[in-house]
């Protein structure tokens, strides 16, 4: 198929993850790995230092005084760029501050500090109408649910042309009417005419998010966030719309921050996976390398519990690591480092100093005090009981 | 298998077997069982002729897609069936007593006490103002008449047993987290001491590490409890990791069944063998999918012959006209499909990737 870049360019060769292949159909050269310091030609997006607090609403007892205000932190202080043409897997569990990166990213949650840099212009704080109407036609989004993103009660091809409606960006009826087939097409639904005037209960759960698919195609977009787009989905048509996004990325030069939960997936999908816990990144660079040569416990943790459908071999089950309770919540971040409470290494420093991200080479980087100087990390403990002992009944 | 029966009877002693029980029946024997829904006066066949067993202390997980009909199998062997579907054929035999025509008064004495379910999504199977303890004790109440003070001091012991600190049983649902929900929801199913828990998708909605919690969790209640398990789930992963047998249904049908250590390393079924390739694999270093063209048929007008072929790449033409019969092979892994038929060595005919997804290179 030759969508795939990740190995395109010059230090993201030979990092052992797949066969490299220089000169992918999608990637301009020199994508992929660390592009050069200061070159930001490539660059399709840049986030510097984003925050995104929420004050917790005050209840009636808020108002005494000296009481404390907590604010969640749902994202922390994150730095991130994507490249034209290449696939971002932001990976996280929930809580991770994942989804509200890419909300922030499509303008539906203002940022508390931080900056979004969207093809080399600042659109942070974008007022003018007519830019805005510009940003939201070259990035648009597609959300999990397919079933609660359409109307039941509006055919097919008038919920594709809505965003040509509201933005009034079709000249002629004939000239709405031409993009929303073309867009029903590219999306796979053909014959196009009979889909436009289907409605979406004539549907099945693949085709709805198909046409949400097309409803994104229409604006012709650059960069389409996706926010775990197939999770609903049941497997064999979830690769079919996997399938059709990669096309798209290669037919329209797509650009794509896919959020998922699901660690398996991006590695599959994207050139280059960040990892998230808690509003931070713990762990970001190419998909194979992250995978394969993990340099955070966290990222190791999650690839030893990643769903597999090979069955476990005797004595196989204890080299996984089930990392001890759940994530804390946003409003109590630990000091720190934010994972120490549940990390399996942890050591002083991790529990008064928050680490970095430090750079491992081959353009990858871990937010983890033993990663520094590009160490790896060392062989995990012998993994503790996860759960506290229990009392048998009726013993 | 043998190592988890014997250990169990160490730590629970024998249960007791309902009055009616047959002396050597299997625990669970479901024949042939046909569950059809009523839907604006057609009929849709949801369940159209799966058997099945389960033995004492085994795992048993049943997968497949949305409308596969595992969730209608599942609530059928304790006739939880919403109001418009109905048994229409086979029989669900838990030790020999044939609980597919009992009443739904009669089947009353059979849940809880001996099939218990936990569902998806605890969050909406909880009683939002009820506290979790009085919750898990209320079975015990009604089902095995004990008092209510000391039905709360048992489910403050299933508390601990399933992780949860004691103290914690005075919360209500929305005071504990999602993992812990859920736990609490595997307590409940363990109140009346059942022989069969049923966990339909029991880890679905929950993040990969609190999943890998539950099931871990749920593997060492088999081992300890002597319990027998059915998964219900579209996840695969779920299975390979906690079931002994695995039971992939496909419109309605099995379409494969068998150990899951033969079925998942050597499978013979076309669409078992897609489903699994449609899964990303991180520990089998697989990067790229299967696609799967297509959808699962409209089961109210089901295609003759097997269901799957219209989807299938191997398809033939005796495929679209005859049902393949189901044909146990040496293995135990039982297949119901012409490429396999009675009499064949049964070994696994590879089906060619229609087309993948992955990253460029991986898929050559």
């Amino acid at each position: 198929m030759g969508v795939g870049s990740e190995a395109a360019g010059p230090s993201g060769a030979g990092s052992g993850a797949g066969p490299a292949s220089a000169g992918s159909v999608v990637a301009p050269a020199g994508a992929g790995g660390a592009a050069p310091a200061g070159d930001r030609s490539d660059e399709l997006l840049r986030i510097e230092g984003l925050e995104v607090h929420f004050p917790i609403r005050r209840g009636a007892l808020d108002v005494l005084p000296g009481r404390h205000r907590d604010v969640v932190r749902a994202v922390d202080g994150i730095d991130l760029t994507i490249r034209r043409g290449e696939v971002l897997g932001l990976v996280g569990e929930s809580g991770s501050g994942k989804t509200t990166t890419g909300r922030v990213v499509v303008k539906l949650t203002a940022p508390t500090a931080g900056r979004v840099i969207f093809d080399g212009r600042d659109v942070t704080d974008l007022r003018d109408r007519a830019a805005l109407r510009d940003y939201r036609q070259r990035v648009q989004v597609i959300f999990q649910d397919p079933y609660e993103t359409l109307n039941p009660k509006q055919s097919i091809g008038d919920f594709v042309a809505e965003p040509l409606d509201v933005n009034g960006l079709a000249s002629s009826p004939e000239d709405r009417r031409r993009r929303v087939l073309a867009a029903l097409d590219a999306a796979g639904l053909r014959p196009a005419e009979d889909f436009a005037r289907r409605y979406p209960h004539e549907l099945s759960g693949g085709q709805r998010q198909r046409v949400v698919i097309a409803g994104v195609l229409v604006m012709g977009p650059e960069l389409v966030v996706a926010d775990e787009p197939v999770s609903m989905l049941d497997v064999s048509i979830r690769t079919e719309l996997l399938r059709l996004m990669l096309d798209l990325r290669v037919e329209r030069g797509l650009t794509y921050l896919f959020i998922t939960h699901d660690l398996a997936l991006a590695w599959v999908l994207a050139d280059r996976i960040a990892v998230m816990y808690l509003g931070r990144i713990m762990e970001i660079g190419p998909a194979g390398q992250v995978i394969e040569d993990p340099h955070n416990p966290y990222t190791r943790a999650l690839v030893s519990v990643s769903p597999t459908t090979t069955p476990p071999a005797a004595g196989e089950r204890a080299q996984r690591t089930i990392l001890v309770g759940e994530t804390p919540d946003a409003a109590h971040i630990p000091t720190g480092c934010r994972f120490h409470p549940r990390c399996p290494l942890a050591f002083d420093r991790c529990r008064t100093e928050e680490p970095p991200l430090f750079d491992v080479g081959g353009g990858q980087a871990a937010a983890c005090w033993l990663a520094e100087g590009g160490r790896s990390l060392p062989v995990l403990p012998p993994v503790p009981a996860t759960t506290p002992p229990e009392a048998v009944p009726g013993a | 298998m043998t190592i988890t029966a014997s250990r169990a009877a160490a730590e629970r002693p024998p249960r007791k077997l309902p009055r009616l029980a047959v002396e050597g029946a299997p625990l669970l024997e479901v024949v042939d069982l046909k569950t059809h829904f009523k839907l604006a006066g057609e009929v849709v066949r949801a369940v159209d002729g799966v058997s099945f067993r389960l033995d004492a202390g085994e795992a048993l997980g049943i997968a497949g897609e949305s409308g596969c009909g595992k969730t209608t199998t599942a609530l059928s062997l304790v006739k939880l069936l919403p109001a418009n579907a109905s048994i229409v054929g086979g029989s669900i035999r838990l030790h020999g007593i044939d609980l597919a025509t009992k009443s739904d008064t009669a089947i009353r004495r059979y849940r809880w006490r001996e099939i218990s379910i936990v569902f998806q999504g605890a969050m909406n199977a909880l009683n939002p103002v009820a506290r979790v303890r009085d919750q898990i004790a209320e079975p015990i109440v009604e089902r095995l008449g004990v008092d209510g003070r000391a039905a709360r001091r048992r489910a403050g012991e299933l508390l601990e047993l399933v992780g949860i600190p004691k103290a914690r049983g005075s919360a209500y649902p929305h005071e504990l987290s999602g993992g812990m929900r859920q736990r609490a929801m595997i307590a409940m199913a363990l109140a009346c001491d059942p022989a069969i828990v049923i966990g339909d998708e029991p880890t679905t909605a929950l993040d990969v590490m609190v999943q890998a919690q539950i099931l871990e969790l749920l593997e060492r209640l088999r081992e300890r409890l002597g319990l027998s398990l059915i998964l219900i789930t579209h996840d695969l992963s779920v299975i390979a990791e906690t079931c002994d047998r695995v039971l992939i249904m496909y419109a309605g049908r099995v379409a494969e069944e068998g150990p899951v250590n033969e079925v998942f390393i050597r499978p013979r079924h076309p669409y078992t063998q897609k489903l699994l390739a449609a899964f990303p694999n991180i520990q089998a270093d697989r990067r790229t999918l299967d696609v799967i063209p297509g959808s699962p048929p409209d089961l109210r007008t089901p295609p003759p012959g097997c269901r799957f072929a219209p989807r299938c790449p191997m398809a033939m033409a005796v495929c679209t006209e005859i049902v393949p019969p189901e044909v146990t092979f040496g293995d135990r892994v039982r297949v119901a499909c012409h490429l396999y038929p009675e009499g064949s060595t049964g070994e696994p005919i590879p089906v060619p990737a229609a087309a993948t997804v992955g990253p460029a290179g991986a898929e050559a």
